[in-house]
């Protein structure tokens, strides 16, 4: 069972109207869109363009310069390294190379069983407690390879 | 009498811990039946402590840190819920009085006077610790003397420009009357090294509420948004918590503390790019759009979100103005150097012993930072470069360590001091790495609108891989020089703009990792 629910026109609808009366509402309502599907569908794209008046080119513009924004869904474990330069001053290159190994896969992408995707961050402004990660949202500082290894374990259950 | 025990909320702290400390401590005090509260306050910025756990005997605090998972038993059984003098409670993590901790006692906190001391969200305990004074203040003046007065106290951008705030807020302030203005505040704080805009959201979030409400009240507008870093999700929480009371309490909405003005708040998320970090980008991303970074002019102050006058300031900046208003602008142009004055909260990162937030008066040196307060690396090898001022700051060697912490210096010395994060290398870095890292960041991070910053970060990073691989190096040494210094005139803002300052320096001051041969000692006694 995935955690996020399947993506339809009509929730789609419901997420923009709940958003309608904002100033400048589409990165309030891609980011709501995100948190209902787990990603933002091409389908939505032109519902969005409909509803808020746009050009179906705008709306794909937006979603594919953040990259928060993902186009399709998620491993069921989503596992953020920081690999910025307090980090890399702390070795966190040997962490992601680390993490790429245990779970053959490289950064940017999902676990060929689905479990994991695995991501670079740029600074999660936790410099002084670096090199820092982040893992389903809780964030976790000092990392090492034994703090790793029970992340990676953690998501392997 | 209720004891009360301080376990930091702030997310540098639970990341290593201090959520699980919490939960422990609160099971063994209902467990043993003792009258506990535990405060879950912000950070007091000494991060190597974290986590730090604090008690409160006759009004002073004493700190235990840090307080790993596994040490909780030990102070349970030393008497930590007992009410016992802290001199009695014997634990080898005992740091003793916390406000007497060298650390703190070498700062001047007025930005973050209360982070730490407060429970973040609790607006009684805000206007407990003197929160609410300087918008009362303002709101017995008239707009321009408020404006004036932030003029007065020199405070600058603390998010890397360093522009006079007063100037910003005087150019909105004199756009005519009756048409939409905006405060938004830059709370995208995507340098590498930083972590001051966090923490003070985190651990303080009204005080930035109440620097925008004044600064709104100052030039007439009625409307405020944070636009914040999707990276942040504890002060995304903190910060509509914190604007939830306040609007409650009357102190937003559309008669701020009855005094007629109307200002309404509210947070509006990022989405991964640190491009947005740049004002204009950051306006367009905020109307919804790719964040493409905009000419100027027009500025921001003329027309910034959605055309309208806006004024468009950093966490820092804001945050300073509480403290301007309720002490005066002398108060706080007393401390600084030069035309740098007030405070700045630098951030110490990297690889340090004691990293942590460091909020001092400008014209402390680079040295006394790593050294004397950072405590060198925590790997206890040489310390190698510096890198001040993020991703797009300079890297600094030792023998520049005598460079006063202050915008001007920092420029003096091809360097800049941005938003003040301090990231420390060990002599294991690699500098042509770091080079081509900073292209590397730039091409992925470009928003395209510029070539000098599109096609040179791309270049730069081919460019370095082949001075890496030791092919033609001179020549291609050559194709850098002039890739940096096409980015660095021709680029729209400073994320190509800038980029060459981690380069060049690493290429000025680091020659034989880059294949040179090393300057000669009396060339580098300099």
């Amino acid at each position: 069972m995935s955690r996020f629910e399947p993506w339809s026109e009509e929730r789609t609808l419901e997420i923009v109207a709940e958003h309608a009366t904002l100033e400048g509402p589409l990165m309030v309502i891609l980011h709501a869109l995100q948190h209902a599907f787990g990603h933002v569908p091409k389908e939505a794209i032109p519902v969005l363009a409909r509803e808020l008046n746009l050009s179906r080119a705008e709306v794909h513009g937006v979603v594919t310069f953040y990259h928060d924004f993902r186009p399709e869904l998620p491993g069921k474990h989503v596992l953020k390294l920081c690999r910025a330069e307090a980090c890399q001053s702390m070795g966190c290159e040997n962490l992601v190379e680390r993490a790429e190994s245990k779970l053959g896969v490289s950064c940017g992408n999902t676990s060929a069983d689905g479990r994991v995707t695995l991501e670079a961050v740029y600074c999660l402004g936790l410099c002084a407690t670096a090199p820092s990660a982040m893992i389903d949202g809780r964030v976790v500082g000092r990392l090492d390879a034994g703090r790793l290894d029970a992340i990676i374990k953690e998501t392997q259950a | 009498m209720t004891l009360r025990i301080f376990i930091p909320r702030d997310a540098a702290a639970v990341s290593v811990g201090a959520d699980e400390v919490a939960s422990l401590i609160s099971a063994a005090a209902r467990k043993a039946g003792a009258d506990v509260q535990v405060v879950r306050n912000g950070s007091r910025g000494m991060l190597w402590l974290e986590p730090l756990v604090e008690i409160e005997r006759d009004g002073i605090r004493y700190g235990y840190g840090p307080v790993n998972p596994a040490d909780v038993p030990a102070l349970i059984k030393a008497g930590l819920l007992e009410g016992k003098l802290a001199a009695e409670i014997k634990s080898p993590l005992s740091i003793g009085v916390v406000d007497d901790h060298p650390y703190m006692k070498r700062q001047t906190r007025l930005t973050f006077a209360r982070c730490g001391i407060t429970d973040p969200v609790s607006l009684s305990d805000y206007r407990d610790h003197d929160g609410y004074k300087g918008l009362e203040r303002a709101l017995g003046m008239k707009p321009i003397e408020i404006v004036d007065e932030v003029a007065k106290s020199g405070l600058r951008g603390r998010g890397g420009a360093g522009f006079p705030t007063g100037i910003k807020w005087k150019t909105v302030h004199d756009t005519p009357m009756g048409q939409q203005k905006y405060i938004v505040c830059n709370a995208d704080e995507g340098d590498s090294g930083t972590f001051a805009d966090r923490m003070i959201m985190e651990g303080d979030p009204f005080l930035l509420i109440e620097g925008m409400t004044i600064a709104g009240i100052a030039v007439g507008a009625t409307r405020g948004y944070i636009y914040l870093r999707s990276e942040y999700p504890h002060a995304q929480k903190a910060l509509n918590a914190a604007i939830a009371a306040a609007r409650k309490a009357g102190y937003l909405g559309p008669n701020v503390s009855g005094s007629g003005h109307a200002f309404e708040l509210e947070v509006r998320m990022g989405a991964g790019a640190y491009v947005c970090g740049e004002e204009t980008s950051l306006l367009e991303s905020l109307e919804g759009r790719r964040g493409l970074v905009r000419a100027k002019p027009p500025l921001p102050a003329h027309k910034g979100l959605f055309g309208q006058p806006t004024v468009i300031n950093n966490v820092l900046s804001l945050c300073a103005v509480p403290y301007i208003m309720a002490e005066g602008a002398k108060a706080y142009a007393d401390y600084g150097m030069g035309r740098s004055r007030g405070t700045m909260p630098i951030q110490l990162a990297g690889n340090l012993k004691f990293g942590g937030l460091f909020e001092t008066a400008f014209g402390i040196t680079l040295g006394e930072l790593v050294d004397a307060i950072g405590g060198g690396t925590l790997s206890g090898r040489p310390v190698k470069a510096v890198q001040v001022g993020g991703p797009l700051g300079a890297y600094f060697p030792r023998k520049l360590f005598d460079t006063p912490f202050d915008y001007e210096a920092f420029a003096a010395r091809d360097g800049l001091i941005g938003h003040a994060g301090v990231v420390v290398f060990d002599d294991t870095a690699q500098m042509a790495k770091m080079a081509r890292f900073a292209f590397d960041f730039c091409s992925v991070e470009s928003c395209g609108k510029c070539t000098p910053c599109r096609i040179g970060s791309t270049r730069g990073r081919e460019t370095m891989d082949k001075v890496m691989a030791g092919q033609n190096v001179e020549k291609n040494l050559a194709v850098i020089e002039d890739l940096c210094n096409t980015m660095k005139f021709g680029s729209l803002c400073a994320l190509g703009g800038f980029t060459p300052y981690p380069v060049t320096s690493a290429l000025t001051h680091f020659p034989e990792d880059f294949g040179r041969p090393a300057k000669k000692l009396a060339e580098a006694a300099e």
